[in-house]
Formats: C-alpha cells, structure tokens, sequence
C-alpha cells in the first residue's frame, strides 16, 4: 500500500512539476483572494491583524479546492482511470498517494500565504510551535476529506461546482480549530489544546476513511 | 392489509397525533413559569430536530453502509437513504425556522451563531450537497454508490462538527428531558404533550418516508420505461430504413 502511495503521489508530483498549474494558478489565486478580503475589509490595521486568521483559512480553504479539483482532474481521465485499474494498484494507496501529493501543495500554500499574511496584515506570531502544529496537521485533514469528496464528484459534468458544495461544509470543523489556532498562535488567549485536537481527530478520521472508502469508489 | 393501506393508515395517524399534540400545546398545557407562552414551542421543536438530526440522517448513514456492504447491497437501501435526506432536509429547515421563532424573543434575534443553531444549518448544507450530487445524471450504481459515500461522510462529519461549534460559542438553553443529570425539568400534561409530539413527527416522518421511498420506485421504474421506448423508437426506425 505505501509503495502505491509513494509512485501515486510521485507522479502527480512529476505532473505538478511540469506542468505547474499549481504554482502559476491555485497560488496567485490564494494571494488574490488574500489581498480582496482586505479591500473588502478596508485599510484599518487593526482590523485587518485580528481578521487575520479568519482570512488566512478562508484563502487556504477556498485555493485547496482548486488544488483537489486540479488534482482530481488527473485522475479523472478515462484512460488514466483504466490504466490504473490495469497495473493493480491498491485503492488505498491511491488514496494515500493522492492525499500525500495534494498535501505538499497544501504545505506549500500555507507557506505562501502565511508570508501574505504576514507581509500585509502585520501580524505578530507569538507562538509559533502552535502555529506550525497546527499548520502540519491541517494539510492532512484537509487533503484527505478533500480527496475523498474529489473522488465522489470526478468524472461529473457538474464536478466544478459540485465539489465546492460538498467539501466546503465538511472542512466546517478545520475552518474553526485552525483559525483559532492561528489566533491563539497571534496573541489571543484560550485552551489551544482542544483546538489541536479537532484537527488531529479530523485528519485520522478521513485518513482512515479514505483507506476504507475510497475501493468502493474507484469501482464506479 | 397492503403497502398503501400501511402507509395511508400511518399518514392518518399522524396527522391526528399532530393535530392533538397542537391542541394541547396550545391551549390544554399552562405556559411555563420563565418562559410563559413562548414555551409551547417546545411541542414542536424538539420533536422536529429529533426527527431531522437523528432519525433522518441516522437513518440515511445506516441505509448507506448497508448499500456499500456487498451482502445488503440493493436499490432499496438506496432509495431510502435518499428519501430519508430529503424528508430530513425538509424537517431541518422546519427545525431551524421554529428555533429562529423562538429565538427572536429570547435572544432579541433571529439569527445568532450559537452551537446547535450554526451546527444544524451546517448538516443542512451538508445534506443539500448530497441531494444535489443525487441529481447528477449518472449510472444508477455509479450514483448510488457516490451518494452511499457522501452521506456516511456527511454523518461522520456530524459529531465534529457539533463539538467545533460547541467549542466556538454556545448560547442555546440545555436538554429538557436528556440532560447530563438525567432529571427532566418537565413534569404532567406538559411532559406528557412533548412525548406525544415526538411520537407524531416520528410517525409523520415514516409517512413521507414511505411516499417518498414509493415516488422513487416509480421514477426509477418510469427512466426505465422511457429508456426501453426511445430504444424501440430507434429499432423501428433503424429497421424502416
């Protein structure tokens, strides 16, 4: 299973690489979507620095979407689907490989965006292992929930505005625990613990999930 | 006794019992001594966030690992969950348009981002989605095997969702009857009138569940139908030239 994970996620790695879809739309566009919500918001500092969270997830959240559609679109090809079928991969490490991928450019997101924020919104980072905790463990959760709901949806002509739909209230639970989070990381006070702990619960349980599911999926 | 008698039988019922459980409510049972007539919404809203938060989507999780199980594997479980959402969708908006009516004297709105309300237009959302990737034209394995999936992450996602939300903010008054000290805080005809309205909307639930279930056999039946015309339609034209 982890040696199908690793050659999944090493190929839409290469595609990535190469084709750099990624890098040249899904990271402009979370930069932009940035930069809207402050004029959406208005030039006040203050606002914008205890905004900053929010704005923060809503970007990452809003561009993963476009990252699993892209993702998925891979996959959703009918010859790729066949061909996958016909070397005998395990579903599981597909999954897992897909997830592994889509993370890296989650990672890769977060750390652009975290400069955006940075740079634009002048927030101060107080504690940043909380921070980046909670910036490792997001990815996981993210990626797979948005995997498997990639997976329900490839394939459809309405994929593109079905997914968003589907995914965007499942990621509910990681909007909330990873914004405060990241308030908690920037000054605010409260039990970061549970936070955590949210999205360490949401990453195992869609992992395991995706493991479970994601069989019965590539049968259709 | 066939299907459709079971099923109007249950229909009658509960209509009955929802329109005695109304009557009760609102003019046999006495307002509370906090709340005063405000209340009587009490034979109503928990019985339909009963119905919409537990039976419904329980029910649509349950049907829909029944689905994917290879050995319960069939369109009827299919068809359940599905009729099961809808029904559920409907009792949510019900569900939150009663809490909003008893929120704008309470709280002073009618809209407030409390725990329960928040977590209950979440699954609300949720379970459109389901519905809208349920009328994606698909094959119908293909589809019923998509909506199995989404509807057993839309359950799992539930608990989550309502212990974030929890966590986030919360405003709503406690359990009236399943407390954490399992001590009702509700005694006589008023205790008596809420159970009755859970027993009502749980029977009214089951009735349009089962219309529901029936239009969808008949509209799978009829797709089947028009698909074995069209064909015959095309034969005979294909053969005539």
């Amino acid at each position: 299973m982890l040696r199908d994970a690793l050659l999944v996620a090493g190929r839409d790695l290469r595609i990535e690489l190469r084709s750099k879809v990624a890098t040249w739309q899904v990271l402009p566009f979370a930069l932009l979507s940035l930069i809207l919500f402050a004029f959406a918001i208005g030039p006040n500092p203050s606002l914008l620095k205890q905004t900053s969270p929010g704005l923060f997830w809503l970007s990452l959240l809003f561009a993963s979407v476009l990252g699993t559609q892209r993702s998925l679109s891979i996959e959703g090809d009918e010859a790729t689907r066949e061909a996958t079928r016909l070397l005998g991969l395990d579903p599981a490490g597909t999954f897992l490989g897909k997830t592994l991928a889509l993370l890296v450019e989650l990672v890769a997101l977060e750390v652009v965006l975290l400069g955006g924020v940075l740079l634009f919104f002048h927030t101060h980072v107080s504690n940043w292992p909380l921070l980046l905790a909670s910036l490792a463990l997001a990815p996981m959760g993210l990626g797979s929930a948005s995997v498997i709901y990639g997976s329900v949806t490839m394939g459809l002509r309405s994929s593109a505005t079905l997914l968003p739909l589907l995914v965007l209230p499942v990621l509910a639970p990681l909007l909330i625990a990873g914004a405060r989070c990241f308030a908690l990381a920037t000054g605010s006070q409260g039990n970061w613990a549970q936070w955590l702990g949210v999205l360490a619960v949401f990453a195992w349980i869609y992992v395991l999930l995706g493991i479970v599911l994601y069989g019965a999926l590539e049968e259709s | 006794m066939t299907r459709r008698q079971v099923t109007n039988g249950i229909g009658i019922a509960s209509a009955i019992a929802v329109i005695v459980d109304l009557w009760l409510g609102l003019w046999v049972t006495p307002p509370d001594t906090n709340q005063g007539n405000l209340v009587r919404l009490v034979y109503i809203h928990p019985a339909l966030a009963w119905v919409a938060l537990d039976l419904a989507f329980g029910l649509a999780a349950i049907c829909s690992i029944l689905y994917l199980w290879p050995r319960t594997r069939s369109f009827t479980m299919d068809r359940l969950a599905a009729a099961s959402v809808e029904v559920g969708v409907v009792f949510t908006v019900l569900t939150l348009v009663t809490g909003s009516l008893w929120g704008r004297p309470t709280w002073g709105v009618w809209w407030t981002w409390d725990a329960r309300l928040t977590s209950t237009a979440l699954l609300g959302v949720l379970f459109v989605g389901y519905l809208a990737l349920r009328r994606v034209p698909a094959d119908p394995h293909i589809r019923a095997r998509r909506c199995a999936i989404a509807a057993i992450i839309a359950a799992v996602d539930v608990p989550i969702v309502h212990f974030s939300v929890v966590w986030w903010q919360t405003l709503h008054q406690g359990a009236t009857v399943l407390n954490p000290n399992l001590s009702p805080t509700i005694h006589g005809i008023m205790a008596w009138t809420l159970l009755l309205s859970f027993l009502a909307f749980t029977g009214f639930f089951v009735w349009m569940l089962l219309v529901r279930f029936d239009i969808a056999v008949l509209d799978d039946a009829g797709v089947g139908e028009g698909l074995e015309s069209a064909l015959t339609e095309r034969r005979a034209e294909g053969s005539g030239s």
